[in-house]
């Protein structure tokens, strides 16, 4: 039986505390990109409580994606945005779930996020990682803004780090291995860069915006 | 003395276009701050850096 909006923040309470709950219940953040970071970034705040969650991509759900995304192989040829909604419904019923069947440019993405405290870029080209981060930190410089580079291969999960670029400007990742080496995106090294996004993300919202 | 991404480098009075051309960076893959503050792309080619400057080039690689 799916628990009360009460019973659900109730044991969200006890183990974040109220203060810190209560920030996570009004925060929003945007996840550019809903691949292995950003269904996997998703997950996390949905479980967090983070109060409302603009998804962006516009991609398809792929097989070749189930090995290290969020999603049920029932959902192939679904939009992501859409695919990932109900899933994180079913996780977390109570959050605000904004979708955006979209490609994100230089053109939209300063309307896409605007609402959101938190912009995490969760792209896999690395093209598409900068143009997200130099628009963000161009024309939104009030945002902060979790990206990340290098997560591909077997290497040790170890290597990926969480660093502070500037003040409102966060990367993840290794900043080295890179998927168009031949090295395969593996699932939990993926997971691990984006639970650092995401634990990155939950840190911005309680106020300790450091590394 | 310039200092990117923690190394020290004479590269005072240079272009930073130069200064990124020289040290083999991709302009479509990277992000560069200096002294904490955004450098837009359209800017690269009239940036000139100066001494105690310190510059971060953000480089990405693929993978998500």
């Amino acid at each position: 039986m799916t628990p009360t909006r009460e019973e659900f923040y109730n044991a969200l309470i006890e183990r974040h505390g109220a203060d810190n709950q209560k920030k996570f219940d009004s925060a929003t953040v945007a996840i550019c990109g809903l691949g292995g970071l950003g269904s996997n970034i998703a997950i996390c705040l949905a479980r967090a409580g983070v109060g409302k969650l603009i998804l962006i991509d516009f991609d398809k759900v792929d097989v070749s994606n189930l090995h290290r995304q969020q999603y049920k192989a029932d959902q192939v040829g679904r939009p992501k945005p859409d695919a990932l909604s109900d899933n994180l419904n079913e996780i977390n019923p109570y959050i605000t779930i904004e979708t955006h069947n979209t490609k994100v440019t230089e053109e939209n993405v300063i309307e896409l996020t605007k609402e959101a405290d938190i912009v995490c870029e969760a792209f896999d080209k690395a093209e598409n990682k900068a143009m997200l981060v130099n628009a963000i930190l161009e024309n939104a410089p009030e945002k902060y803004l979790v990206s990340s580079s290098g997560m591909a291969g077997f290497g040790s999960a170890n290597l990926i780090k969480t660093k502070k670029i500037s003040k409102r400007f966060f990367l993840s990742g290794d900043s080295v291995s890179d998927v168009n080496d031949g090295i395969g995106l593996i699932s939990s090294r993926v997971m691990v860069c984006a639970a650092h996004e995401a634990h990155m993300a939950l840190r911005i919202i309680m106020g300790e915006a450091t590394v | 003395m310039v200092k990117i991404n923690g190394e020290e480098y004479q590269y005072e009075n240079k272009q930073l276009t130069a200064v990124l051309e020289e040290l083999n960076y991709d302009k479509t893959r990277i992000a560069v701050e200096i002294n904490e503050e955004i450098v837009p792309k359209v800017c690269y080619d009239a940036t000139i850096l100066k001494d105690g400057d310190t510059v971060e080039v953000v480089s990405f690689v693929g993978g998500g």
